[in-house]
């Protein structure tokens, strides 16, 4: 038996594709690269679309539904673009005994969107969380990168409104 | 690096530090830094600058000072006349703003109304072995690792001991597992150097922290790095392996970033690589990432996701021991086992021993939250009573409301109510208890919480993070889901709560792996101490904490 | 199996056995014509434990363990059959059918599905747990096959024989928990998968009506299995 590796050359001109090509050889090329080289593209590209499935499919040699599974099992992972701006409400047991249901309730009702999805403008992309790791500052959300804590409803909806509408 | 090397950095290090006569400590682990404590350490270098103080006054960011509640933390020493003991003031809620002051106060008096009591019993109390350079070095920097003594152990280790003095050192501590069920680290260690395992070896940190509540792991990452690649260095050495992972979650970028920078750092002074200090001993790191799988802290499923594959566990056995990643013996710790390592084989397995109860020895750090005044991290001897860590370390339930339970073990645990609250935090206790000990999560609930509530939270977690691969957790949790939910909208009958409980029993005597068998134990446990709540909502449609929304719909149309 | 193996002892339901020593209770039980239940696990396919049907009681073990997974052992003292278990049994296929949508009556595997049999077998008479009555699109873009999701019960037969025995690998399963899902490629049509050989294994071995023949009406899907050990032995090259 013998194989032969045919590079696979990226979808696009793209830039971003140079940073997942460095991981795949980083890690050689390997099949077990694959949880790796989704988080460099996702972190490229804000998300995984077709494209990037197959391209990182063919270049580590994993199946298909095999990519497809694992990028759907973990939850970190999004196969959708996301809003321009996004807000990871806690839900950690912490949070959550100190109301981040009714955080989480009020920007699903003052947005119209449910947790996990994305607001018809594209604007803002409403995530939980498991647990932030930051219980001491119970309850707390991550707005576009920045942790706050100690929060109630309506200073959530505040505080997201200085970002969409600032 | 020799040893030889070692002491002399260390000494440098030493001198180096000596030549400030005041250091400011800014606490920029996760929490702190979510506050702005990265803006309160410029604020005060510039401060410094301004004054013309750089030559005797050093501003660096240390790792979690453990009062998350009352952060952003900032602490000054002062060289005395005892060098060993500079004076030292810790400060609480400190904003940019307050830089001038602080850096005034190094000649003077404190900032009294920022001053943070230390006198009180959440220090007092309080025995830091893991954390022990937590809060007091710089995680970015070896340097300062290698000034208290970091490092040392392994090249002793390496140079005098054998890998059976080493484990041998570990039995005699009787450290148990971290993680959760706490098995016997001495006896996992010996399996795995016993097993025959050709050429190749492994050793993991589990740095998967996922129960919710829980940040001991993360903050002992951000804090002191080199504790967990020093510990597991000594692991690898003992047990006969060569290469090692830290299977860290993707949610935790500072602890990633601070790894990544420590591995570099270690490798670059050949602390880990080939040949460690001249000797045979050859030891690499690499750092998986998680990806948001609550089930991959379990060991076989941690191993799957490593392999780049879906974290779904597989029966044991066989055991990782025998048959881990790519099929070679494995070893598996959880990052507070590793950070334990050190002191045990720099003290002695004796002196670890000496600390603790009869089966659980020395200390256990734990995550207090909830609603609780001091919340934040705790190291604590086991055995400590749960009164003691409730109401002196944690200062009591704010608000004069009344403490309901202490919820321990994330969500294969159990909350524990008052009236079991003289019990000693230990592993055997809390099983007694119905909770577990888990990785160290502690959540105090008040008399606003509702625990069938609280168990319907943990089923929808258990629910949403099984993997799928078994019948009775893939399914039966959905369905006690749904019956909670029946339960906490007023429409269940006892019928259900009979239906409840069966599916409970089976979903815990026949999933595949500890996720599925565990999640029912939120139930029983509350079930066990509250029943009268369920009752509540079962037979009078009412929600005692006023949590759940009852809709009294159908009275209103018969009205 | 080596030359070398050897021999081991042990009791399965009272009844004194002998077998190799890399042998399966599983295997053991019926080559010794006891009967242990099982859905995921078929002979020819590497076993995954996920059923749960053959869980057992082993002397000395605290907790259940999958017959089809776990290996004998010396002087083991096997249990199959005892009421908890059996118990536990029952309660496992009323999740089965609750999960999906198994109306037997309408099926073309009525008559030749594994799940039908087993809860006529195991006397699992009614469902007490509420049906989760899922809908799920059945795909009939293959041009000679059909995938009914609501009539799958995850096994995985058919992701493993693709990928162990024909090499293709065109199913895996998506999602996670009471999600998840087989798919084929990027969970896009069977009829438009680049990966798929049409070879049929996964519709033989699927064990209920999930994966059948074009054309076929109620009660006419029966499946052949008998090809499995065969091809496993010459994937192995033993023959």
């Amino acid at each position: 038996m013998w194989t032969t590796s045919v590079k696979v050359s990226p979808p696009s001109e793209d830039k971003r594709w140079k940073l997942v090509e460095a991981t795949m050889r980083r890690l050689g090329h390997e099949p077990s690269a694959l949880i790796e080289t989704l988080h460099t593209t996702q972190e490229s590209f804000g998300y995984l679309d077709d494209v990037s499935l197959r391209y990182v499919s063919a270049a580590l040699r994993v199946p298909l539904s095999k990519v497809y599974g694992v990028a759907t099992f973990y939850h970190f992972f999004n196969l959708k673009p996301q809003g321009n701006h996004n807000c990871v409400v806690c839900m950690g047991t912490a949070c959550y005994i100190k109301g981040a249901a009714n955080i989480l309730g009020e920007i699903e009702k003052t947005y119209q969107v449910k947790a996990g999805g994305t607001t018809e403008d594209n604007e803002l992309s409403v995530l939980t969380a498991r647990c932030l790791g930051s219980c001491g500052l119970a309850p707390a959300a991550v707005i576009d990168g920045e942790v706050a804590g100690k929060l109630s409803p309506e200073q959530t909806v505040e505080r997201l409104e200085k970002v969409i509408h600032p | 690096m020799i040893a030889e090397e070692l002491s002399k950095t260390a000494a440098a290090e030493r001198e180096a530090q000596a030549q400030f006569e005041h250091r400011i400590n800014v606490c920029v682990a996760a929490s702190c830094l979510s506050s702005n404590s990265d803006k309160i350490k410029s604020a005060l270098e510039t401060e410094v600058k301004k004054k013309g103080l750089e030559k005797s006054c050093q501003v660096r960011g240390v790792g979690c000072m453990r009062l998350c509640s009352r952060g952003p933390l900032v602490s000054t020493e002062t060289q005395g006349e005892d060098e060993t003991q500079p004076a030292s003031v810790l400060y609480q809620n400190v904003t940019p703003e307050d830089a001038p002051a602080l850096v005034e106060s190094l000649k003077g008096e404190p900032v009294k109304a920022l001053e943070c009591p230390t006198d009180t019993p959440f220090f007092k109390s309080q025995v830091t072995i893991v954390l022990e350079n937590s809060g007091k070095i710089d995680p970015e920097r070896i340097e300062e690792y290698i000034a208290v003594e970091g490092y040392a152990t392994l090249l002793k280790a390496l140079t005098t001991m054998t890998p059976a003095e080493v484990i041998a050192e570990i039995s005699r501590s009787g450290l148990r597992g971290r993680g959760g069920a706490g098995y016997s680290t001495g006896l996992k260690w010996t399996t795995v150097a016993k097993a025959n395992g050709g050429s190749r070896k492994y050793v993991i940190c589990n740095a998967d922290e996922g129960d919710p509540g829980a940040f001991m792991d993360r903050s002992v990452l951000e804090s002191d790095p080199h504790r967990i690649l020093e510990g597991m260095a000594l692991a690898a050495y003992a047990v006969g392996a060569s290469h090692g992972y830290i299977y860290v979650r993707a949610e935790y970028p500072l602890a990633i970033k601070r790894l990544r920078a420590a591995i570099r750092q270690a490798e670059r002074n050949g602390l880990l690589g080939t040949n460690i200090s001249g000797t045979t001993f050859s030891f690499t790191v690499e750092l998986r990432l998680g990806a948001g799988a609550f089930v991959c802290g379990e060991e076989t499923a941690l191993i799957a996701s490593i392999e780049g594959k879906r974290g779904q566990p597989r029966p044991r056995p066989p055991y990782p021991a025998e048959s881990g990643v790519w099929g070679c013996p494995t070893l598996i710790n959880n990052v507070e086992t590793f950070a334990n390592i050190v002191p045990i084989i720099r003290e002695g397995g004796d002196w670890f021993a000496g600390i603790g109860t009869a089966k659980s020895k020395g200390t256990k750090v734990f995550a207090l939250t909830g609603q609780i005044h001091n919340t934040g991290l705790i190291e604590v001897p086991m055995g400590t009573p749960l009164r003691e860590i409730v109401y002196e370390i944690g200062g009591g339930i704010p608000g004069g409301k009344a403490f309901k339970a202490v919820q321990t073990g994330g969500p294969s645990g159990g909350c524990i109510p008052a009236q079991h609250l003289d019990s000693p935090v230990d592993y055997e206790s809390l099983i007694q208890l119905g909770s577990f000990m888990g990785s160290g999560g502690m959540i105090i609930m008040d008399e606003t919480s509702c625990m069938v509530d609280v168990a319907t939270y943990f089923m929808e977690f258990c629910m949403s993070e099984s993997c799928g691969k078994c019948v009775p957790c893939r399914v039966g949790t959905a369905h006690m889901y749904d019956l909670l939910q029946k339960i906490t909208r007023g429409e269940a009958t006892m019928a259900d709560l009979d239906l409840l409980l069966e599916v409970c029993d089976v979903v815990k005597n026949t999933s595949l792996c500890g996720l599925g068998m565990g999640a029912p134990q939120p139930i029983f446990s509350t079930l066990r101490y509250f029943r009268d709540e369920y009752l509540a909502h079962i037979e009078a449609k009412q929600c005692p904490a006023g949590v759940c929304k009852i809709h009294e719909g159908n009275e209103e149309v018969i009205a | 199996m080596s030359p070398t193996v050897r021999v081991k002892t042990l009791t399965i339901d009272g009844q004194a056995v002998g077998a190799r020593e890399d042998q399966t209770i599983m295997q053991v039980a019926r080559e010794n014509n006891i009967f242990v239940p099982a859905l995921c696990a078929i002979e020819g396919l590497t076993p995954v434990g996920a059923c749960r049907l053959c869980i057992v009681e082993v002397k000395g073990v605290n907790k259940l363990l999958p017959a089809c997974a776990t290996r004998i052992e010396e002087g083991m003292e096997v249990t199959t059959n005892s009421e908890r278990v059996a118990n536990y049994r029952r309660t496992i296929l009323e999740m089965l059918f609750s999960e999906g949508n198994h109306i037997c009556s309408v099926c073309v595997s009525n008559g030749h599905c594994e799940l039908q049999t087993l809860a006529k077998k195991l006397g699992m008479t009614h469902v007490r747990v509420p049906y989760r009555s899922t809908m799920r699109r059945v795909d009939a873009s293959h041009e000679r096959f059909i995938a009914d999701p609501n009539r799958c019960i995850l096994c995985t037969r058919c992701v493993r024989v693709c990928d162990e025995i024909e090499g293709a690998h065109t199913w895996d399963v998506m999602g996670r928990g009471i999600n998840s899902r087989i798919i084929t490629d990027l969970s896009q049509p069977w009829g438009d998968s680049d990966s798929c050989t049409s070879c049929g294994k996964c519709v033989n071995v699927c064990p209920t009506g999930a994966l059948f023949e074009k054309g076929k009406a109620v009660s006419e899907m029966s499946k052949r299995q008998e090809f499995l050990p065969y091809l496993t032995l010459m994937r192995e090259g033993k023959k």
